[in-house]
């Protein structure tokens, strides 16, 4: 595969939120606001991005039946280097994001990646692979968020739009996290079709 | 935390909930919840594992603490809880086939279903005793199977409505469940 495509492909044919469908605890809970859903896609990214660095070095070394727990093993520690690192200088931002960065370990698509694509392919592949899933990660929240925030609190990347009279405050709360994510899906849905 | 043992029941099961206003565990509420008796099976086996990790998790923590590591927090609760689930599994094989039939991919999946590990966390963060944050595990996993089993409900008579194409699956489940959201909202401010 040319080095492009698999940047591209992660973005839009292999889109980790409206294709593939996976992570959807950190994509509904986090994306209150464009900021912090794009906060939550770079966090995402740069674990994704160094676990499956990582895991494609170490895919020769790992005896297959222990292959899982080797692979959680490494993602963890990474993502604990990420908390503790968001913790030092982003901590504003970490205590939004609260529970949901130490569950970057559980999120479907660092596994998922790693066992379909770093697990089969070169170190340098898998980083690349890494990068477009990311950005196709944070592409997604940071529109749902960006979306929710309009809708909700009339404002975009915390520029007030002053509409905020007349904006619906249900999109910011919980129930707006599905209606917008369902809606958006028929939308992408719609226009892959075309 | 002072918190009576009915607030947080209460909190958990309803005010709170874990699938609709904490958004953990979304991957098995809408991979299982098509039909009421899977449902059910799914939330009981989470009910078990999350009492089972509770307890372990609340006293590794105490360990992390005394020996000044809580950084290991995150690895050494997702193996403990890695090896609950692979338990759980073997037994359930063992006594219930049809169940586990049943339950198929997702049973493994427990491992990644952020509910337990998130729940164990939580659990920490709010500085629970052992029995404060039992009580607190069990209702949560109650108010997820709560919604598991409302959600499959709908789900069952969804199957027979003529949905346009494009919201079929995945994006009608998802509007359907912000429409479940939006009536356990009636539940803010109880507690």
């Amino acid at each position: 595969m040319n080095k492009l495509q698999i940047i591209l492909s992660g973005i839009i044919r292999n889109n980790p939120t409206f294709v593939l469908v996976l992570g959807m605890c950190p994509t509904l809970g986090t994306t209150t606001s464009a900021i912090n859903g794009m906060g939550m896609g770079l966090a995402t990214m740069a674990v994704l991005i160094m676990s499956n660095f990582f895991i494609s070095l170490i895919k020769n070394i790992v005896p297959d039946k222990v292959r899982i727990p080797a692979f959680i093993v490494v993602i963890a520690s990474f993502v604990t280097v990420i908390q503790m690192l968001m913790q030092a200088f982003v901590p504003a931002l970490y205590a939004t994001l609260g529970v949901f960065i130490p569950l970057i370990v559980v999120n479907c698509i660092i596994l998922g990646r790693a066992e379909a694509f770093a697990s089969k392919n070169s170190p340098f592949d898998s980083l690349l692979d890494g990068v477009g899933i990311g950005l196709g990660f944070t592409l997604s929240l940071t529109t749902i968020g960006a979306v929710r925030e309009i809708l909700g609190g009339g404002a975009i990347f915390g520029v007030d739009l002053g509409i905020g009279d007349y904006t619906p405050l249900i999109f910011v709360l919980a129930p707006g996290a599905f209606l917008v994510l369902g809606y958006l899906m028929v939308l992408f849905n719609k226009l892959a079709k075309k | 935390m002072e918190l009576s043992y009915f607030a947080i029941i209460i909190g958990a099961i309803f005010v709170n909930n874990v699938v609709l206003a904490q958004f953990l565990g979304i991957c098995p509420f809408l991979g299982v919840s098509s039909k009421v008796e899977t449902s059910l099976g799914m939330g009981a086996a989470v009910t078990f594992v999350m009492a089972i990790s509770s307890v372990v998790t609340w006293l590794l923590q105490q360990l992390l603490v005394a020996w000044g590591i809580e950084y290991m927090q995150t690895i050494v609760f997702i193996l403990v809880i890695a090896a609950l689930v692979q338990m759980v599994e073997i037994i359930l094989k063992k006594l219930s086939p049809s169940l586990y039939q049943a339950l198929g991919i997702f049973l493994p999946l427990i491992t990644t279903n952020c509910a337990v590990l998130g729940i164990a966390i939580l659990t920490i963060q709010k500085e629970f005793s052992l029995l404060q944050g039992v009580v607190y595990s069990v209702s949560t996993a109650l108010g997820f199977g709560l919604a598991l089993v409302l959600f499959a409900g709908i789900r069952e008579r969804l199957d027979f409505e003529d949905v346009p194409v494009a919201f079929k699956g995945i994006p009608i489940a998802l509007i359907t469940a912000g429409i479940l959201a939006m009536a356990f909202m009636g539940f803010s401010g109880l507690v």
